[in-house]
């Protein structure tokens, strides 16, 4: 009888075998990381309406941020600052700059400024500024050296993972009280159980069950 | 003690003089003749049903799992009841393939391949349903531990989870078996069609079979081994689903008797199963020298066992309840035969343990018409039983203030049938594309495969037996 098949048909059992475990794999490892949002998200840094510098304000003017983000100790939200609070200065420097002309229209006309949001945690997640910042965890732990940020950028993933990795485990992210608020704080060589007698003292147990975030 | 004792031979297995040629040609001759006119009017019904089933989950999916009777506080209703009696009707396939192969049951041969496909599309059935359930369907993919940016994993303390295993295990293990056992038959398929596409399907699929010496000898070893694998799989899936329940601590749920109970009410079922598709298929297809009384009637003896195990264990559970002095379980027993219920407790326990005991006479198990009735009648009743356990224990829990009363909708009764048309219009297609017997495993078991007359010891047996 003639043969059916050509003599390359043998192989293609184990090709689609190792093709398939392949494929199944580079799929999932893909989606792992192509789809996390420390690629998808890390590095979002849109045009603001007024081209507002961190990095000359809180780095070379060294303007602390609750001048700004004022309720970052006491709420769960830090706060955007309203046109008051620019104005403060504004009022007297630069009054005359370009770049500030949003700012006075919106002074005179009381519309807000519409700054866009680039620490945007999903609705269904509860996150409190307070409760973090009044045990130890510094501003630069999330958001990055804003001191040196022309344009915010998201530094941190935001994602879940990532917050549970710190709250699963919390050493190497504390420091102590009054250093929360400076931006170049490095971690000593005892981090360790410097970390530790904050979480003693503090009485320090981060949740990891759903309904901490997830209320 | 002396005894006389005399020399019974087992019945042949196969009937009517057949040679090989012959039983090739009576299962082959199935596929390659044009299917009856019957064949596409049931097809057309079962697709038809098909449609049903794919439009009610579609409604479900849309509108979400309120379109069922689930209410507080019967958080489960038919489509559980449906999950656990599809499961448990799949199992016969995988006991029959690979229990009685390594008991050396020379008669599964001739049942063997058309349990496997009704194994195979009943666990698709029962898939279903616990996957639509979750309600989200579209974040179904969680069951399994992926790697994700959220770092969160399976709950791996859930039966639910395990059941996801389960099951998936066993439908793997299952088509493979099944597959694997088809390879030779499709090999004599390819060769015996005439068209050249049909020539190039079967022989695809029969991966280059030649029928070689050296490729029996792998062969069987690979069958011997999937058989090792599939066996403690029987045991381990419908434990695993009374797990879904026995983990709980619902009275009337939280019972260690469970999982033997499970597995023989699983037994029961798809035996039951089997029996009905098989006395339909061998009478329209002529398949009676193959499939033939001695094996309805060793079908019936397996029939009667399970359904005593079952009948035992709803007795126990009784004394059991009685015996642990526990308030909720003697109430959640009295309540399931005497409660809002009780039709539901009764007809189980009529379908499931009073019917079987017909087959303690010989005429009944012999009988095709008795074991075509009651084939159907302990299918119902093992319904019944997964009913009165999913929501009698439900219904009627702790607290009376939070009591209720279970309806289904009919989108639950809809989906249900349904699922008959997946079910049906798979089987079909098997029976008329593939074939409904193994070939080669039956002509393993007839005379003429044996042509030195060796015992099942192995010792030469002469014609005179006067070696005894």
């Amino acid at each position: 009888m003639a043969q059916l098949f050509p003599e390359w048909s043998n192989k293609v059992p184990r090709l689609l075998l190792i093709g398939s475990i392949l494929l199944l794999t580079f799929t999932v490892f893909g989606f792992w990381y192509f789809a996390s949002p420390k690629f998808t998200d890390v590095g979002y840094a849109p045009i603001q309406p007024i081209d507002y510098s961190h990095k000359l304000h809180a780095g070379e003017l060294g303007i602390d941020c609750r001048y700004c983000h004022s309720s970052v100790e006491v709420s769960a939200i830090a706060g955007i600052p309203p046109t008051q609070t620019c104005m403060n200065c504004h009022s007297q420097i630069a009054t005359d700059s370009e770049k500030l002309e949003l700012l006075r229209d919106s002074w005179e006309t009381g519309a807000a400024i519409e700054w866009i949001k680039v620490h945007d945690l999903p609705e269904y997640t509860y996150f409190n500024h307070a409760a973090h910042v009044n045990v130890g965890v510094g501003c630069t732990s999330c958001h990055g050296r804003v001191d040196r940020m022309e344009v915010v950028m998201l530094a941190e993933p935001l994602s879940m993972g990532w917050c549970l990795d710190c709250h699963n485990n919390p050493e190497p992210h504390l420091r102590p009280i009054e250093e929360v608020f400076n931006m170049g704080w490095q971690a000593p060589d005892n981090q360790f159980e410097l970390a530790s007698e904050i979480i003693a003292r503090m009485n320090i147990a981060p949740p990891i069950y759903c309904n901490a975030c997830h209320r | 003690m002396s005894q006389k004792t005399t020399y019974i031979p087992e019945p042949e297995l196969v009937q009517g003089n057949h040679t090989f040629g012959s039983i090739t040609s009576l299962v082959a001759d199935i596929v390659e003749t044009p299917a009856p006119r019957w064949w596409y009017i049931v097809f057309a019904i079962s697709s038809l049903l098909l449609g049903l089933l794919l439009a009610m989950l579609a409604y479900l999916i849309w509108k979400g799992t309120g379109v069922w009777g689930l209410q507080n506080p019967v958080g489960w209703g038919w489509a559980i009841v449906n999950f656990v009696w599809w499961v448990g009707i799949g199992h016969a396939g995988t006991l029959i393939s690979a229990i009685l192969f390594l008991f050396r049951q020379g008669w599964r041969t001739a049942i063997n391949r058309f349990a496997e496909a009704m194994t195979i599309f009943a666990v698709m059935c029962a898939g279903i349903f616990p996957a639509v359930h979750v309600g989200r369907i579209w974040v179904i993919y969680w069951v399994f531990p992926l790697p994700n940016q959220m770092q969160m994993w399976p709950n791996f303390n859930s039966p639910l989870l395990w059941d996801v295993f389960a099951v998936s295990t066993y439908f793997t293990v299952s088509l493979l078996f099944w597959y694997v056992g088809l390879v030779p038959d499709l090999a004599t398929l390819r060769d015996r069609v005439k068209s050249k596409f049909g020539k190039l399907i079967y022989g695809t699929f029969a991966l280059g079979w030649t029928g070689g010496n050296r490729q029996w000898q792998h062969y069987e070893k690979s069958y011997l081994i999937l058989a090792g694998l599939a066996t403690p799989l029987v045991l381990s899936v419908h434990t695993i689903v009374s797990f879904d329940f026995a983990v709980s601590i619902i009275p009337g749920w939280h019972t260690t008797i469970f999982p033997p109970y499970f597995v023989a009410g699983a037994v029961f079922s798809g035996f039951a199963m089997v029996m009905t598709l098989m006395l339909i298929t061998r009478k329209i297809y002529g398949l009676e020298d193959i499939m033939t009384i001695n094996h309805i009637e060793k079908m019936n003896i397996i029939i009667l066992v399970t359904g005593n195990m079952v009948g035992f264990a709803y007795i126990m559970e009784f004394f059991i309840a009685w015996y642990s002095g526990f308030e909720y379980e003697k109430f959640a027993f009295v309540n399931r035969a005497f409660g809002p219920y009780a039709w539901a407790y009764w007809i189980m326990f009529l379908c499931n343990v009073i019917s079987p005991q017909f087959f303690w006479s010989k005429k009944m198990r012999t009988s095709i018409t008795a074991s075509f009735i009651l084939s159907i009648v302990v299918n119902i009743g093992m319904w019944f039983e997964r009913f009165v356990i999913t929501v009698t224990s439900l219904a009627q829990d702790y607290i009376p203030a939070s009591w209720g009363y279970y309806s289904p909708t009919w989108v639950d009764v809809l989906t249900y049938v349904g699922t008959f048309g997946l079910f049906f219009s798979h089987f079909l297609l098997f029976l008329r594309f593939l074939p409904m017997v193994a070939i080669a495993e039956v002509k393993m078991v007839m005379p003429q495969a044996d042509p030195h007359y060796y015992d099942e010891d192995g010792n030469e047996l002469n014609q005179a037996n006067d070696s005894k």
